[in-house]
């Protein structure tokens, strides 16, 4: 599998990180060194191998549905770029 | 006479209750110490108005005899940990001027234990690297040089702030965290000791997220028994982190003997590189004679898929990555870009993490994007997870024979030149943690134990690698390993 350029636009895009048009060859040439080397595991028979969802054999612990936090507007908004009146504030997104 | 900074937990620990000194002795010396070691870049928010207030606290309680377990010593602490109101950027300019509104789970036991913190520790963009090279403070400097030269080394990574604190004695220990060798790489660069326990024995509610299901803090200390007393302090069940096992902690500093007769300790002949330096191989059989003059019962033994440990990794870490920095897009906390007229709302996004994340963070999310992305989910993800199991099977069987620990180098050589790696490609640096990745991915502690210099005079460390929730056992045998090695040696002071 090789990258070329409109590929790894897609995925900037995809990953919401502007890329300047001419960043993208030698970006793409780092995706395809990086993927070159996963490629390494189509080595590996998988046959009949459950993929790991959990590194130690546990049951997530469950807690009662309750609210147990909250009114901390002024907190939360304390680190936002931009608050006005009690919001985080975006640009406009809805013409 | 030793300075009161250049102690370890255990020897600060006994002076203190001894009293022949004082918790506001002992941090002012590390303060000072930190304040001419500005060289050395470990240290990137110091906080000494509040670690002088609880040094105090902590004199008034060791001398109302109350003292917890790691009450009035001083320690440093990781930038990925979010402490209350001071700067938390995970080493990232997309955190610049964040200022959590709470504490780590981490830090607070630390607190709680009665530890002094002295400031936040430089280390690689969100823990992404193996050489403090990401960081958007600048790269940490090791505190070792190579004889006869003046060459800045890396002190490895991500951690590297921690361990150059460590090493240089700017504080007694230091927080680290370890998602494929974060810990125990750096540790091995610099001469200290570095154990990352089984993934759930510390809570990761509060530590910046890179990869979920491979993060794991631990302690970077002077000593193992050191190790034992931090590990133990941060450990312990989290109801805030669903992944933090309810189970109790053991008292790891009693578990100390040293006496490992009759233990197994298995080779794994994988871990055999071809052009492994010779000095790496000469450490490793060395640490080997010693295990054996101990008393241990030297088996070897094999992991077969220890070859697909790190493109398995550069799979599943990217891909977790992608997710949890998602939350970076310049809307509830951090930098946000400046827009242009007519900007919506997605060039704020691009814009904002185009700017904010250095160029490997940017690397590592957009190939978890692409791995994670229609049509290569079950080529790439998939495929990685099963590669997975089966490399915690490698270690589950070898386990089934009896082997109580695992004999390893930890790193493939000596800290390296910081730069010397920048015109390499991405996997060159990745390399770095072929030893210790296996570890994360199956979940399993770790810890490296320095044990010999090479012949440029650099520290270099061995790796033992335990069972699941085994921590006692493990820094027993890493107390045995140490006290064999008799490693002795401190970095020339030039900073």
């Amino acid at each position: 599998m090789s990258i070329d350029e409109s590929t790894a636009a897609r995925v900037a895009k995809l990953a919401r990180i502007k890329v300047e048009p001419d960043a993208l060859p030698a970006l793409a040439g780092e995706f395809n060194t990086i993927l070159g080397f996963i490629e390494q595991l189509n080595e590996v028979d998988i046959e009949g191998v459950e993929p790991m969802v959990s590194v130690t054999p546990q049951v997530l612990k469950r807690r009662a549905d309750v609210v147990t936090d909250g009114d901390q507007q002024a907190r939360i908004l304390s680190n936002a770029p931009d608050a006005r009146e009690g919001f985080f504030a975006v640009p406009k997104v809805v013409e | 006479m030793t300075k009161l900074n250049e102690l370890g937990l255990a020897a600060a620990r006994d002076a203190l209750r001894a009293g022949e000194t004082t918790s506001k002795e002992l941090t002012q010396a590390c303060l000072e110490a930190i304040e001419g070691a500005g060289m050395l870049n470990a240290f990137v928010h110091q906080t000494p108005e509040l670690a002088m207030e609880r040094a105090a606290q902590a004199d008034v309680r060791i001398a109302q005899g109350n003292a917890p377990s790691m009450c009035g010593l001083p320690v440093g602490i990781k930038d990925l940990f979010c402490t209350k109101g001071v700067a938390s950027q995970a080493g990232s300019r997309i955190l610049e001027g964040f200022l959590p509104e709470y504490e780590s789970t981490v830090s607070q036991n630390l607190a709680d234990a009665g530890a002094v913190m002295l400031g936040k520790l430089n280390m690689d963009e969100f823990a992404m690297g193996s050489s403090n090279e990401t960081s958007v403070y600048g790269n940490a400097v090791n505190p070792w040089r190579r004889n006869d030269e003046d060459t800045a080394l890396t002190p490895g990574g991500s951690s590297g702030g921690s361990a150059a604190a460590v090493a240089a004695d700017l504080c007694l220990a230091a927080t680290g965290t370890d998602t494929g060798g974060s810990i125990r790489q750096p540790a091995a660069f610099t001469g200290i000791v570095g154990i990352k326990p089984t993934y759930g024995r510390c809570s990761r509610w509060g530590i910046v997220a890179f990869a979920s299901s491979l993060d794991q803090a631990g302690p970077m200390t002077k000593t193992v028994r050191d190790a034992a007393i931090m590990l133990e302090a941060m450990s312990g069940h989290d109801p805030k982190d669903s992944t933090s096992a309810d189970l109790a902690v053991p008292d790891f500093e009693a578990a100390l003997t040293g006496d490992i007769r009759g233990k197994k300790i298995g080779i794994p002949k994988e871990y055999r590189m071809d052009g492994m330096p010779p000095e790496i191989e000469n450490l490793w059989q060395e640490g080997i004679a010693m295990m054996k003059d101990a008393g241990a019962e030297i088996i070897d033994i094999s992991l077969p898929h220890t070859k697909y440990a790190l493109p398995a990794y550069y799979v599943i870490a990217p891909a977790e990555a992608s997710s949890n920095l998602a939350r970076y897009d310049g809307v509830r906390y951090g930098h946000r870009a400046k827009l242009d007229q007519g900007d919506g709302i997605t060039e704020m996004y691009e814009k904002t993490r185009a700017e904010g994340f250095g160029a490997e963070v940017q690397r590592r999310v957009m190939i978890g994007t692409y791995v994670l992305s229609a049509g290569f989910y079950d080529a790439y993800y998939n495929r990685a997870r099963k590669v997975r199991t089966l490399i915690k099977r490698d270690f589950e069987l070898a386990f089934d024979q009896g082997v109580d620990a695992i004999l390893t180098p930890a790193t493939p050589s000596s800290a390296f030149g910081l730069g010397e790696m920048t015109d390499a490609d991405p996997v060159a640096m990745y390399l770095n943690d072929v030893f210790t990745v296996t570890v994360n991915l199956a979940g399993l502690p770790g810890v490296a134990v320095p044990t010999g210099v090479d012949r440029q005079g650099l520290p270099l460390g061995l790796q033992l690698i335990g069972r699941p929730w085994e921590e006692a056992d493990l820094l027993n045998t890493a107390f045995a390993l140490e006290n064999a090695a008799g490693f002795v040696a401190k970095p020339a002071k030039w900073w």
